[in-house]
């Protein structure tokens, strides 16, 4: 059994350059966004926007600028599927189109998945889409293909400053430790490890280094899995359902009693009638 | 930001409000007759099989819109049987999953029923009425009855487990859709039937009076619940709006005050009855709708 892989994205030293959403597409054979069209986003320097059912890496640029612009720094993320070790996706996939690889990575197999979206819905991350020329949802596989090759992932392999690495978690976590001390030792007490250890749905395989707050980045500071809710949602409903049942059969027996006494008034009163006469 | 704001719309399509509204009903209207059969008097009979008469074609609709918003239709089946192995596909904790099931069963105690029914009013032959008089009829009528209510209640929990706004920040949708089903199903039930005056339609009035109260209960409760950090940017704008008006105000308050004067005379009864139907439809398209444009 092989252990754990995945990415850790070190976002201090990524420079936008996008070259893992370029990798990813070039072996994924995903298509052009718009149909090759460009379109400028009018957001930052980046033009491809989000991670979508054919944008499974996006790197985004995130501006820091004083109102005036002269003083200012840019946040640069490549974003991709976190590959949770308590996967809300794969929780709620209905048909068993979401497993979990033996790289402790979760995969959508296209040829399963009957495009339901509630892996969409469940992702706490907004990770995943529908793909339009094979309407399945789809998101980064972590090159399950090639790491079966014993390849490194397209986008890691690309990453001209190593800000994307690749490899077995428990080593990834080491050299993120690593990483972290030097920053904070140079000053930046803002770095910050995003998912490295459990405390984020049992642990992302895909974790971070972050210069600010994870919500700076687009990323929730506490995700859940969606199930949290299945226990109290479905036991108010049951008590519920109880409840109006319950009424329903009070009414129809108080509808009974009161039958039952108009006829036995009725009763009575032919009674009195006839003694009366 | 609340975390439900960092994840992405299924953009389930626009039909999908009403698979909400129809299964509402459908299961609701079940309940109702079940509950007549098992527990009313043998003149209640025409009504509840007017509630057979609404639950099985509900049933059907609201698979047919399920499937229809699926992106790979004809792989609907994956829904029930893995596609590679052939075992049953369930998931006791995805509600999607088990939603399946649940329809699937409640189709069949519903044809059941409609099928008792049928032969009840002569149309199929008498041996058949014992699909809802006796000891399987009881049986059905349990069964049929109580994934009626799971019907009319699960999609609300289905939306709770989500990571989505609002429906995954409160986990009080599941009860509230139950009791909007119950009441429009019961609604449904009165506008059919009033003219005819069944013994059992001031039960169903009081019934839905009742009903109508507890909704408005547990809406007050569930938007206590979701917090300002949420309220804001889903619900204090049209929507909210809508939810005041289209569902407080035209399916719940009006309604009632309809039940105890009869402000319309004649027509009172089936207008408060319309009112009901259209504040449960405008309910859903609330709790699915303003989520989506958060």
């Amino acid at each position: 059994m092989p252990e754990p892989m995945g990415f850790f994205t070190d976002t201090s030293v990524c420079i936008g350059c996008k070259a893992c959403e370029v990798a990813c597409k070039a072996w994924n054979q995903l298509p052009a966004r718009n149909g090759g069209k460009v379109t400028l986003s009018g957001e930052s320097y980046d033009n491809t926007v989000a991670l979508s059912g054919i944008q499974w890496r996006h790197v985004k640029f995130i501006e820091q600028f004083s109102p005036d612009r002269s003083t200012g720094r840019w946040l640069m993320m490549s974003d991709v599927c976190k590959h949770c070790v308590q996967a809300a996706c794969l929780e709620v996939c209905p048909t068993g189109a979401i497993i979990r690889t033996e790289f402790d990575t979760v995969v959508i197999q296209s040829d399963v998945c009957n495009g339901c979206r509630a892996c969409i819905a469940a992702c706490p991350f907004g990770v995943i889409e529908i793909n339009p020329e094979t309407n399945t949802a789809m998101k980064c596989t972590l090159c399950y293909d090639r790491m079966q090759a014993g390849m490194v992932p397209a986008c890691a392999q690309a990453c001209p400053t190593q800000s994307i690495q690749f490899g077995p978690i428990s080593e990834l976590r080491q050299r993120a430790q690593a990483r972290l001390e030097q920053l904070q030792a140079q000053g930046m007490t803002q770095a910050r490890l995003y998912g490295h250890d459990e405390s984020i749905l049992g642990g992302l395989n895909s974790f971070y280094l972050l210069l600010d707050e994870p919500e700076v980045y687009g990323l929730p500071s506490n995700p859940q899995l969606p199930s949290r809710n299945v226990g109290p949602g479905a036991g108010l409903s049951a008590a519920g359902a109880v409840a109006l049942g319950l009424l329903g059969i009070a009414g129809l027996r108080k509808r009974r009693m009161d039958q039952l006494a108009a006829e036995a008034r009725e009763q009575r009163e032919d009674r009195e009638d006839s003694h009366a006469g | 930001m609340p975390d439900s704001f960092f994840t992405a719309s299924p953009e389930w399509r626009w039909w999908i409000v009403f698979y909400f509204f129809v299964g509402g009903i459908a299961g609701g209207a079940f309940a109702i007759a079940a509950l007549l059969r098992l527990f009313g008097r043998e003149v209640d009979r025409p009504l509840s099989r007017l509630g057979y008469y609404i639950a099985f074609p509900g049933s059907i609709i609201s698979g047919i819109l399920l499937i229809a918003d699926l992106k790979r239709p004809e792989r609907f089946w994956h829904m029930l049987i893995q596609s590679e192995t052939l075992a049953p596909a369930f998931k006791w904790w995805s509600p999607i999953s088990i939603g399946s099931w649940g329809l699937l069963l409640f189709g069949l105690f519903s044809f059941l029923a409609f099928v008792g029914a049928l032969s009840e009013d002569g149309v199929l032959p008498q041996g058949l009425q014992a699909l809802v008089q006796g000891g399987l009829g009881t049986i059905i009528n349990v069964l049929g009855g109580l994934s009626g209510f799971f019907l009319a209640g699960y999609t609300g929990v289905l939306l709770s487990t989500t990571n989505r706004p609002l429906w995954s920040d409160t986990v009080w949708l599941g009860l509230l859709f139950l009791v909007s089903g119950f009441s429009t199903g019961a609604a449904l039930l009165i506008l059919l039937s009033w003219r005819r005056e069944p013994p059992a339609l001031a039960w169903l009035k009081e019934l839905d009076t009742w009903v109508l109260g507890l909704e408005f209960i547990v809406l007050i409760v569930l938007l206590a619940t979701l917090g300002m950090a949420v309220l804001r940017p889903v619900l204090f704008n049209a929507w909210g709006v809508l939810l005041l008006v289209g569902v407080v105000l035209v399916g719940i308050l009006v309604p009632v005050l309809l039940h105890f004067r009869p402000l319309l005379g004649r027509l009172t009864v089936p207008s408060a009855a319309l009112l009901v139907l259209i504040g449960g439809f405008i309910l859903r398209v609330v709790m699915l709708l303003s989520s989506e444009a958060a």
